[in-house]
Formats: structure tokens, sequence, C-alpha cells
């Protein structure tokens, strides 16, 4: 491949009739990073992970993972690729181990790798007490952890974390951020989609800002607050989705 | 790759017979409804119970294999757990044909209680056992991927049950369940002839009692597998519309 991006998207578009929900988007991944993917609510982050990850095609242009393109290759992709998506996806009538157990099987992990893979995975998150239990009578910040866990049981080289910590408690929340850094350290990619910006600043390599669909901008965290001249990434973020206004604006009708 | 995925159907079926199929509502479809329909006929006839294997065998199947099919889709649509499915690396035809098979293996199932009870209860040889297997096998597809297509189309599981039984309690007067397609009224012939269940009666009629009341059994055959062909076709490309919007 020759290259140091691991995904590349390209005029990357999606309409849903003639809304543009993402809107002509482009960017580089680099191999081993935390990217961040920021932009407040209905931006399109969740469309350009769904166009990524071969739940929904794009209306135009593509992009690729590891070289293979997303819409030609979509089955190739999905091998390498785990993806937490913003609700626990598994079935609450399965135990833990049934439900790790049925995605291994779904991504043809060998049953000897799958159960030691499992094993290892639970004990890694603390969970290897809860394998009998029904997934629906764990706790949120628990389905979260078997969710990860259940995109991470193929060994994937890229992971998409869409709103990970959205509605987790501030332990959970933290305990997550530390695997997220734990999985970086393994050579793993983590494409990350948050709304939470002091999570993107401690995470993040580097992040991208969508707003209405667009890119605004993609850098590094620090590099953005030196070119918005701001305090924190909060701030900076502030500045580039334009917001500032809007947010005087609501202050200025709280204060009659 | 072909290996993958046809391990993947199966164990998306095998997953959805533990979770959805043997469970008390799906074992009254299959089981009880049948019975209870078959009685009220056989207590107003009761010299007419051999004739009524044949009708009761397919409605059985019917029942059981669209029972839990019909809503196991738009279950989990509603709690995003067909994403987990839709994630995994397969295609869609093979994550439905997963779920269309959890419904042939339980409306084949279902359908070989009542073979067995026939055999039993009322005596009855049949003319060729195997044939007979794939013949409940072909109609169970039919009926399975009928179900798909009803779970793909709808939002609602209120929705799937409504527009299940649309089609399905006006099959069991229709298509020769109880009464021979030949003994209806003429002007109720056209509405049998398109409907797959009276194809999968005869079919089954054929290898209980050697003779058929329709059509040659090859031609049954036939419309079976353009109605598996075209159902579960149709069922991925509405799935694939409805994901897209």
């Amino acid at each position: 491949m020759g290259s140091d991006s691991i995904i590349e998207v390209s005029d990357l578009t999606k309409f849903y009739r003639d809304f543009p929900a993402v809107n002509h988007i482009n960017f580089k991944v680099k191999h081993g990073e935390i990217f961040g993917f920021l932009g407040p609510n209905g931006a399109g982050k969740t469309t350009t992970i769904k166009m990524l990850t071969g739940l929904i095609q794009p209306t135009e242009g593509t992009a690729t993972i590891q070289g293979k393109d997303i819409r030609t290759q979509i089955v190739e992709i999905k091998k390498t690729i785990g993806v937490v998506t913003e609700d626990s996806n598994l079935y609450d009538e399965l135990s833990v181990f049934d439900n790790l157990r049925f995605v291994g099987q779904l991504y043809s992990v060998p049953q000897s790798d799958r159960e030691k893979r499992i094993g290892e995975l639970l004990k890694r998150f603390n969970l290897e007490t809860k394998g009998e239990a029904k997934f629906a009578t764990l706790s949120k910040g628990m389905k979260r952890k078997v969710t990860i866990i259940a995109a991470l049981i193929h060994s994937p080289r890229v992971v998409f974390l869409d709103e990970p910590t959205t509605g987790l408690d501030v332990l959970s929340a933290r305990i997550l951020r530390a695997m997220v850094k734990e999985l970086k350290a393994l050579g793993v990619t983590i494409f990350l989609t948050t709304h939470y910006i002091e999570e993107a600043e401690q995470l993040c390599d580097r992040v991208a800002i969508l707003v209405n669909g667009t890119i605004k901008t993609v850098d590094t965290p620090g590099n953005l607050l030196v070119t918005t001249n701001s305090k924190n990434l909060e701030e900076a973020f502030i500045e580039i989705t334009g917001l500032k206004e809007e947010i005087m604006l609501v202050e200025k009708e709280g204060k009659r | 790759m072909f290996n993958e995925e046809v391990k993947g159907s199966l164990y998306i079926a095998l997953k959805d017979l533990k979770m959805y199929y043997f469970k008390p509502p799906n074992l009254s479809w299959g089981i009880m409804f049948p019975i209870v329909m078959a009685l009220a006929f056989i207590l107003r006839n009761p010299s007419g119970v051999k004739d009524l294997a044949s009708g009761l065998i397919a409605m059985s199947l019917l029942f059981a294999a669209t029972s839990a099919e019909a809503i196991v889709i738009v279950f989990e649509r509603r709690t995003k757990t067909f994403e987990r499915l839709l994630l995994a690396p397969l295609s869609l035809q093979t994550i439905l044909f997963g779920k269309v098979i959890g419904g042939v293996i339980f409306g084949f199932l279902m359908s070989c209680i009542f073979l067995i009870g026939s055999v039993i209860f009322l005596g009855i040889p049949f003319q060729n056992t195997v044939f007979l297997l794939a013949s409940l096998m072909l109609s169970a597809f039919v009926f399975s991927a009928f179900g798909t297509l009803v779970s793909v189309a709808v939002k609602e599981i209120f929705d799937a049950m409504t527009l299940a039984n649309f089609f399905r309690f006006p099959m069991i007067f229709l298509c020769g369940v109880f009464i021979p397609v030949s003994a209806l009224p003429s002007f109720l012939h056209p509405l049998a002839y398109v409907l797959p269940l009276t194809y999968a009666v005869d079919l089954i009629r054929f290898f209980i009692t050697g003779s058929y009341d329709l059509v040659h059994p090859a031609v049954s055959v036939v419309v079976l597998i353009v109605y598996s062909t075209v159902l579960f076709y149709l069922s991925v490309f509405v799935l694939k519309r409805r994901i897209e919007q």
C-alpha cells in the first residue's frame, strides 16, 4: 500500500432525499492513531460511521479502509474492523458468553481461539464472573463493556467507537477511556465520535470537526488551540463550529 | 468465502431457533391452532378425517414457519440487534437466508409432529416418505420466505401480525386445506391458483395419497421453487431499501 493512512475518505456524500447529511467530506486516518470525529448533534458523525462500516451506501464519493473500497469490498473490510455503536446492540435474552460466542461465529473465529479470546477479554474488562449472566441483567456500563468486547473478538485493526461514553457514569467512562488508550497501545486504530470535547482532548491524536455534514478542519488538538487562540478544545470547537453567537444569544436570554 | 457464508446463515438460524422459535406462543401457533381447526372439521364430518391429513400438515407448516419469522426482523430492527448482523462480514442475502432457514427448520419439525401423528393415530400409509419430507422442506422455505418478506416490509410488530394474517387466514379456506380447491365455487379458483399454499397442499397430498387435486406434482414443485426465489429476493430488495431510508 505504501500509505501511512489506514482510512482514506474522498468526497464521501450521503443524501436523505434532498437533505445532505454528509456533504463531500475528505480526510485520512493514520495507522495506530486515535482519530476524533467531533460535531454537534445532527452534524453527520453517525451517518459517516454507517457509511464507513457498510451499514448504508454513500450517495457519492467513496472511502478505503486498509486499501479496500467500501463500495465494492465491504465484506472484506468488515472482517478487519470492529464497531461499537451508540446502542448496546447485543441480545438481551442471551448470556454474555452466548452473545460473544455468536459474534465470534459471525466473524468465523475458530472455536478454540474464540473461547480463549472471550476468556481473555472478559478478564481484561473485569467481567470474568459475568459470563453466564443474561445481557439484560447487566448495568449500562457493563453492557457497554461487553459491546466493546464483541467488537474486539476478531482482533480488528480498526475500531469505530460511536459515542462510547454517552450515558455512562463517571467511573465507567474513565475505565472506557483507559481501554481506548490500551487499544491504541496494541496498535489498533481508533475512530471515535463523541460530543464530549474534553474526552476528545484527552484521547485523540487528531480531530476532525464536522458541521452540517461538512468538515471544517482536521488537525491535532494542540494546533487547534493555537490557530483559534483558545484555552481549551471546547473553546476552539465553539469557535470553529460557529456556535459562539448561538451560545451568547442563549446566555443573553437566560439573563432576562 | 462460500463456506463462511453458509456457516454464517446456519449460526443465525440456530440463534433464532434458540431465542424465538421454541417458545410457547410459536408452539401454540404451530401445533394447537391446526389441531383446533382440524377438530372443528372432524367433529362435523368424522369419516373425512384421513382426507384432512395433507391439509393439516400444510397448515401446521404455514403457521409454524411464519409465526415467528414474520416478527423476528422487525423486532430485531427495533432493538437494534439486527444492526449487529449487518455489521458482520456477511452479505445481506446470507443474513436473510439464515433468517429464512430458522423458519424452515421450525416449520419442518412442527409438520413432522403431524406427520408422525397421522401415522400413529390415523394409520395413514405414505406413498413416498423421502419425497414427502422434501416437499415439506420446499413448502417450509416458501412460507418462511413469506414471513421474512412481511417482517422486512413493516415497521411495527403489530403490523407484521396483521399483514401475515391478512394472507394466512384466507389461505386456510381457499387453498384446499379443508375443502378441495376443485370443490370450491369456480369464481374462487383464480384466487386459489395464485396462492402458494394450494400447491403445497396438493404436493403433500400426492405424496400421502398418491393422487393430486389440481396440478401435476412437477408443476407444484416448479411453482413452489419460483415462489421461494421471488419471495426471498423481494425480501432482500425491500430490506435494502428500508436500510437506506
